[in-house]
């Protein structure tokens, strides 16, 4: 309710001229020099609206042109700028050369962390630990393809059964129950005979009939032993690696409907510096071997 | 002894009064006297440490710095003299700081605010620009008279010349303080040619600013409002502390030199006006009195063209004037009262369970800190886990565990260590890209005064019996086949 402005009698304010309740307001402005500076951020939210991207319309800059996006863009291409001469000597250099200097290793083994991170723990998980389902370990001792330098660059520039690139390798373990080359018994065998060769196994007699249908159907890849074949990708059977689960239900399913891991070609991605960094990196991991 | 100001205290109500108070600039009177002396010998001092120290060089070998003093933040060392500290070792710094705080608790309550008063920056630098105004504007009265004239040539130039001579003081301040940070002569080279960082200029005009700003204008009110100290230095002080005192049983009452019956104090207010903090201290201790002991030299010099005994105001105990105070309640103002009131003074009981403590505290922690330095190690061992993978299976079963190994060497040698593994039989041990010594243990290089990084593998053989979690420990052997270094680890394996 309004009433009449008057002078307080305690602190000779003045009031603001309203009342509610018998309660009045003593009328307290605020300090000048702070609705000064308000006033100026008027003025300065006006200007930053003209000059910089502030109206919420897709492609709106300001005069000045300037962009986040653009500006993160330039932080980048100048930080790339300053990693250049160091990645264009290990873009020419080879793995074996990278390793030899202990600067380029270092570079490159940091390198090779972050590129693995961004591009190939998605699958082979951080430090390499793999997966079961498909996705190798490559932080122990067993190579579909090999664990060598070049062997690893190979896999890493052109992928594995990558229908994209030509130079990757390929190769198809037939679908023995599905395509009816085995029967559901021979399967069975053959399962049992393959977990016997790493100490699996449960039904002798059954690997016994199973060792036949393996020399007959799996030897040429895997080898009469079942130590596998790198130059064909066959994994080695005789070991405790197991891609798929070692139990006798993950090998029967192996053997009746295949397995076929695929792996993207990074070649067609990456800066074959990155490549180069990778390699040295994944070799590092712990199951790299000797040239 | 105790002030309190009713208006203070009470919200102005109908006189339209401000709770805030305007300063009152003070105009500090030069005097002359002992402590005047000492104060301008420990100016001298501190000043020729601050801007000196950092010129002092210090011969380290090739590729180090030779500063004596230097707070190295690019490549985080702490040189100081011939010890260097790595930024693990910030602890003792903190030690030092805790050292200087207990010290300066010992040193105010035996001595009062001797600190505050004599050796503290901020007085120091006040002191010089005071020196510096006095020069170019005159003693008090002049300085007074000339703020207010209305403003001349004269005064414009008087004033100018102040700032000018203030800044280039400060500026010397700031610069002597980037110094401790960087290489003194490179440092001063860039700044002059326009070759510093911006950091470095960013710094050096925050210092030279703050410099400026307090010394210059500030002065006082950084004691009285800004400075925690004075605000609880109150608890290290009590009644055997020596404080500036007035002697109010020798002074009081006051009175004209020639006047009979009255006291010693001519109220010619030499003390007032010689106080930097403009405070009366007649009116007993005050927060703001610094215990510069300028009204010391001040009074001295009255009571002496008065032929009358120094030491109306002098460092004194509180316990000291109560005694005076009651020996000479009953006597005249005189020669009498004057001897009776110092007959009954007691010696100051420098000795006391309060500075015992003090004094105990700063040796334990003093103790302490010396002996975390004289045991520091200069090498150390770290052993990380890696964590992905926790463990990895390896074609024949066995498992395997990674370890980086970082091997910090705080010394200028360059030696080479075998590392040994103590764990169960069979374990094996692989470090990546390491040498081996004739025994075929691995045998990892030190890089002087650096870190170096090792990917150790360790494999435990197929078919053992591990539990999730076994014991390791890594050992560093030198040439002579004794234990340098060792650091505990654990291998994991999967669950059986």
């Amino acid at each position: 309710m309004p009433t009449k402005i008057e002078k307080d009698a305690v602190s000779g304010t003045l009031t603001t001229g309203h009342e509610w309740d018998g309660i009045k307001e003593l009328n307290t402005p605020l300090p000048k020099w702070w609705l000064y500076v308000f006033f100026a951020t008027i003025v300065f939210a006006a200007v930053w609206v003209v000059l910089y991207p502030a109206l919420p319309i897709q492609g709106a800059t300001g005069l000045t042109g300037w962009t986040a996006r653009g500006a993160i863009e330039q932080e980048m291409a100048e930080h790339a700028k300053q990693l250049e001469p160091r990645l264009a000597a290990i873009r020419q250099a080879t793995s074996p050369q990278i390793l030899a200097d202990a600067e380029m290793r270092d570079f490159a083994l940091a390198g090779g962390r972050v590129a693995f991170a961004n591009n190939c723990a998605a699958c082979h998980g951080a430090g390499g630990q793999g997966a079961q389902g498909g996705f190798p370990s490559l932080a122990d001792d067993d190579w579909l393809w090999g664990g060598k330098l070049a062997e690893i660059r190979q896999t890493i520039q052109h992928g594995i059964r990558n229908a994209e690139d030509e130079a990757a390798r390929t190769t198809m373990m037939p679908r023995f129950l599905a395509d009816g080359l085995l029967n559901a018994a021979q399967v069975n065998d053959v399962a049992e005979h393959v977990l016997s060769l790493s100490g699996r196994a449960g039904d002798a007699a059954a690997a016994q009939r199973g060792a036949a249908v393996f020399a007959d159907n799996c030897a040429s890849c895997h080898g009469s032993d079942g130590r596998g074949s790198r130059e064909l990708g066959a994994p080695n059977l005789a070991d405790q690696v197991w891609l798929y689960g070692g139990d006798k239900a993950a090998v029967v399913q192996s053997v009746s409907y295949a397995r076929a891991g695929v792996m993207p070609a990074w070649g067609a991605r990456l800066d074959p510096a990155v490549v180069n960094m990778l390699t040295v990196y994944v070799h590092s991991l712990g199951g790299g071997e000797p040239e | 002894m105790s002030r309190i100001d009713p208006k203070g205290v009470q919200p102005a109500s109908g006189e339209g009064g401000s709770l805030y108070a305007a300063r009152q600039k003070v105009y500090p009177r030069a005097v002359h006297g002992p402590v005047r002396r000492a104060k301008w010998a420990i100016l001298a001092a501190c000043l020729a440490l601050y801007y000196l120290v950092p010129w002092l060089r210090w011969d380290r070998g090739s590729g180090m710095p030779d500063q004596a003093v230097l707070v190295d933040i690019a490549n985080a060392r702490i040189f100081l003299l011939w010890i260097e500290i790595w930024p693990q070792e910030i602890y003792f710094l903190t030690g030092l700081l805790v050292m200087a705080a207990i010290g300066l608790f010992a040193v105010t309550s035996l001595f009062g605010r001797v600190w505050c008063g004599f050796a503290c920056p901020q007085t120091v630098w006040t002191d010089l620009f005071l020196w510096v105004e006095r020069r170019i504007e005159g003693d008090r009265n002049a300085r007074m008279k000339l703020d207010a004239a209305p403003m001349t040539h004269g005064k414009a130039l008087r004033k100018v010349a102040k700032h000018a001579a203030w800044l280039v003081i400060a500026a010397v301040t700031g610069g002597a303080w980037i110094m401790y940070f960087q290489d003194a002569p490179t440092v001063t080279r860039e700044i002059l040619t326009g070759g510093a960082s911006l950091e470095t200029y960013v710094f050096f005009g925050l210092f030279t600013a703050t410099t400026y700003t307090l010394a210059g204008w500030a002065r006082e009110q950084v004691c009285t409002y800004m400075c925690p100290w004075p605000r609880f230095q109150a608890a290290m002080l009590d009644e055997n502390s020596l404080v500036v005192s007035y002697r109010g049983w020798r002074g009081e009452p006051r009175g004209k030199a020639k006047a009979e019956g009255v006291g010693d104090c001519v109220d010619c207010r030499a003390c007032v006006h010689a106080c930097p903090t403009g405070i009366d201290i007649r009116d007993g201790q005050q927060l703001e009195c610094i215990g510069c002991g300028l009204c010391i030299d001040a009074c001295d010099e009255v009571m002496r063209k008065l032929s009358r005994p120094t030491g109306l105001i002098a460092f004194e105990t509180l316990a000291n004037l109560a005694a005076s105070e009651a020996a000479t309640a009953h006597v005249a103002p005189g020669p009498v009262r004057q001897v009776c009131g110092m007959k009954a003074r007691q010696p100051v009981r420098f000795s006391r369970p309060r500075t015992w403590l003090y004094a105990g505290v700063l040796g334990a922690v003093a103790a302490v800190m010396l002996g975390a330095f004289l045991v520091r190690p200069t090498a150390t061992l770290t052993v990380l886990r890696d964590r992905a993978p926790i463990y990895v299976r390896l074609s024949d079963g066995g498992i395997r565990n990674a370890y980086t190994l970082k091997l910090d060497n705080r010394t200028r040698s360059e030696a080479a260590l075998a590392l040994v593994l103590d764990a169960p039989e069979g374990f094996r041990l692989v470090v990546q890209d390491s040498g081996a010594d004739a025994e075929a243990r691995p045998l990892l290089a030190l890089r002087q005064d650096g870190i170096t990084q090792w990917r150790a593998l360790v494999t435990a053989p197929a078919g053992a019996h591990l539990p999730e979690s076994t014991p390791l420990r890594f050992r560093l052997l030198d040439a002579a086949g004794s234990t340098v270094l060792a650091e505990r680890s654990v291998f994991l394996a999967p669950k059986q």
